[in-house]
């Protein structure tokens, strides 16, 4: 079966190849790990590439980005302000959640919809889950490469758990208050 | 106080469906308990030593009688007949089981009530001052703002997985009854002058390992930002809080490895352009929040002295100590004590419960406040009816007059319950409060904070006691830390050790020693904090170490639980 992902709210098949750089061996530092990104191979096809990699070989994918291609993915401790001159060429962006845990991701995706103007596809990778789905899709979110051990089906319930919100975000600019006349306290107190 | 719209009962209604199904799923293995764990916890459902703790929310510590009877309700059918007020305004029940706990959510619901984000990394419930509306001093009632950001933070998708939990304190007051000092964000409500309403903003105050008082970043926040301004402290901390040590993930770290100004700066960056956007409050939503907090029918009485019309030494003792002013002549806010000798700090049974709700309905408009101090607050009480709930509290020993005073202890579960402590509280408390309990000596005594916490994550507040006591583990055994000079409030201090720690057993002693000392060196018109503050631990310390202290006697601590 071809690899699927949720785009949207459906569940759709899925050719794009994640490249990570191998795991750092025992004993290596920081700038050695930068450094395998940024030599990292990049098999053909479409593939979504670390930051790194794909800040010190811009130049030599510039064909492949042109042809739509490339896509870049950032780790919770990047900043997608490095990205800010290129995004009109890549074909996506994704944010990786190492850890579910882990909420940056969250940040990086509201900073590229709402101060980078990212408008293509924004994808959450890694350990992405159906019970984080709803708050991922409400920053922006609007691809999840969901953990491939859980069935897809079900994650797809997470994106419809809540039908209201209170705050703004990137799918709602507005928040509730500005949108509905709420009542006043004796209208409320008589509901009640 | 603020009644629940169709939308929040439409946002609670579908939050328990989510967490109903989350449970199932955990039920029948589908989550692992790595997966559930968070988001157990952003329910406020804690794993403990026997059992499954659930924590409730009572936004800034207001509650109707009705929400009352609920918690006895829970506590008879779903625990064993009794809960326990926390520190942060919360009430706890230490004996719930997993499978139960989506219909206690429901029940909670029907009285407007929920468990979210009372636990986890994410923004806590927020508090405030239990005198909130009432209290003579206050200068603008902060209980209006602590709604909007309860509404703002809860479920705010970006802030769920932070590097660590939040808390929010607010105060309106002059006197700072929220200990906003030791909150990761403290907010005053304050006029300018132009007469504008507004928030001086203080930030990176907290407890736990490192104890550190919050340092003001913005002296007047027109009250129309704060969500936005919030959002850019938010963001800052999410972006750039630690997250690879949990004892240096809280903000309070972040703010001092960058330095105040240097946050500051960031924060301010940070909320060019959120300023004035759509989540800007409008003066009319302002208006529709403060509308629910509005005074209630007060009757036009005439200030009546009740300490004139009954002479009784019990009364006079529990009028001096457990009744406050009010900004309305005629009425007194009370302060029902739970912390009679006998019972662990904060709890209360169903049929207390049941009974204060009674009381609220009979005597202060059918509301009640929970306390940081985890005493229960009847806001609104007729001076001239003073007299009659006394006696009518005396009977379900919810008189004790010792508010404010050495036996007014702050506790945590400690390691009875909690599965994080080192070691036991309760029955640290429970000991001190029987050497002590002489009313008239605890009088004589007068102010006194004395908190008590079983481990470093200081939910007992021991850093900011008069006298704090720490509950440490050495090779598997429990032992105490004691501090002195801590304090809360508008002049609020970090308690300084006065030395090597304890055993459970000489704790009542410690205690007795260093009141002999502030006995010894007071002078006339000084509380044992002010002399502790002027003479620093030595005279304490030489005191408490000069002769061995016996540790026979009546056994508390490990010894009891062999």
């Amino acid at each position: 079966m071809p690899k699927q992902i949720i785009k949207g709210r459906e569940i759709v098949a899925d050719d794009w190849n994640l490249v990570r750089a191998p795991e750092a061996a025992e004993g290596t530092t920081a700038a050695d790990a930068a450094t395998a990104a940024e030599v990292l191979g990049v098999p053909a096809g479409h593939v979504i590439i670390p930051l790194a990699t794909w800040l010190a070989q811009r130049e030599a994918l510039a064909s492949r980005a042109a042809a739509g291609e490339i896509g870049v993915w950032i780790a919770p401790d990047e900043d997608p302000v490095a990205l800010r001159d290129d995004l009109q060429r890549l074909a996506l962006v994704a944010v990786d959640f190492p850890k579910f845990t882990d909420g940056r991701g969250y940040s990086h995706a509201w900073n590229l919809r709402s101060r980078l103007g990212w408008t293509g596809e924004l994808r959450a990778i890694g350990d992405v889950l159906r019970d984080q789905l709803f708050s991922m899709q409400r920053v922006g979110f609007d691809a999840y490469d969901t953990r491939p051990d859980r069935s897809i089906e079900d994650a797809l319930k997470g994106l419809t758990v809540f039908s209201e919100t209170y705050q703004a975000s990137v799918d709602q600019r507005v928040p509730l208050f500005r949108r509905h006349a709420r009542p006043a306290p004796a209208a409320a107190s008589a509901e009640a | 106080m603020y009644q629940y719209d169709q939308y929040d009962h439409l946002i609670i209604r579908e939050r328990i469906e989510q967490y109903r199904d989350q449970v199932q799923r955990r039920l029948n293995d589908e989550l692992t308990e790595a997966e559930f764990l968070p988001l157990r916890l952003q329910n406020g459902l804690y794993m403990q030593r026997h059992a499954y703790m659930l924590r409730i929310a009572v936004p800034y510590g207001l509650l109707s009688s009705r929400q009352m009877r609920m918690f006895a309700h829970i506590a008879r059918k779903y625990d064993r007949g009794y809960g326990h007020f926390t520190t942060r305004q919360n009430i706890q029940f230490n004996w719930i089981k997993l499978e139960e706990t989506p219909e206690i959510l429901s029940d909670l619901a029907s009285v407007e009530m929920h468990a979210i984000q009372t636990s986890g990394n994410c923004i806590r419930n927020v508090t405030s001052d239990e005198f909130a509306g009432v209290a003579a001093d206050e200068i603008i009632d902060p209980r209006p703002y602590a709604e909007v950001l309860r509404q703002w933070s809860t479920f705010h998708p970006e802030f769920i997985a932070l590097p660590r939990k939040f808390k929010v304190a607010i105060n309106g007051a002059v006197e700072d009854r929220a200990a906003i000092a030791v909150h990761d964000i403290g907010l005053t409500v304050v006029k300018n002058e132009a007469g504008e309403i507004g928030f001086k903003v203080m930030v990176g105050g907290g407890m736990g390992r490192t104890p550190i008082l919050g340092s003001v970043i913005r002296e007047f926040l027109p009250r129309e930002h704060l969500l936005t301004y919030t959002e850019a402290i938010m963001r800052v901390y999410n972006l750039h809080g630690r997250r690879d040590n949990k004892y240096k993930a809280r903000i309070k770290i972040l703010l001092k490895a960058l330095g105040v100004e240097e946050f500051t700066r960031q924060v301010e960056v940070e909320w060019e352009d959120l300023k004035g956007t759509e989540q800007t409050l409008t003066l009319e939503e302002m208006e529709r929040i403060i509308a629910y907090f509005q005074p209630h029918d007060y009757k036009a009485l005439p200030s009546y002295d009740a300490a004139a019309a009954h002479a009784e030494k019990p009364f006079q003792n529990w009028l001096k100590r457990n009744v406050k002013p009010h900004k309305v002549p005629g009425y007194a806010a009370v302060v029902l004590s739970l912390k009679k000798t006998g019972v662990p700090p904060g709890d209360a049974t169903a049929e207390q419960m049941d009974f204060m709700a009674d009381l609220a309905d009979r005597y202060s408009f059918g509301e009640l406040r929970v306390t940081h101090e985890q005493n229960i607050v009847l806001a609104d009480v007729e001076q001239s009816q003073l007299f009659a709930l006394w006696q009518e509290i005396k009977a379900h020993g919810l008189a004790t007059p010792n508010i404010g005073l050495l036996t007014d202890i702050i506790c945590c579960p400690g390691g009875d319950f909690c599965s994080l402590a080192n070691a036991k509280s309760i029955p640290i408390a429970q000991a001190i409060a029987e050497r002590f309990d002489r009313i008239d000596f605890l009088h004589d005594i007068g102010d006194f904070e004395l908190n008590i916490s079983g481990c470093i994550n200081a939910c007992g507040h021991h850093h900011v006691g008069n006298i704090g006591v720490l509950g440490v583990d050495k090779d598997g055994s429990e032992w105490y830390q004691v501090s002195i000079g801590g304090a809360q409030g508008n002049n609020s201090a970090i308690g300084k050790i006065i030395g090597p720690s304890f055993s459970a057993q000489q704790m009542p002693e410690v205690i007795d020693r260093l009141l002999q000392v502030y006995v010894r060196e007071r002078t006339p018109e000084e509380r044992f904090v002010d002399t502790a503050q002027r003479l620093g631990i030595a005279p304490f310390k030489e005191f408490v170490y000069a002769t061995p202290i016996e540790t026979a006697g009546r056994l508390v601590g490990e010894d009891e639980y062999a």
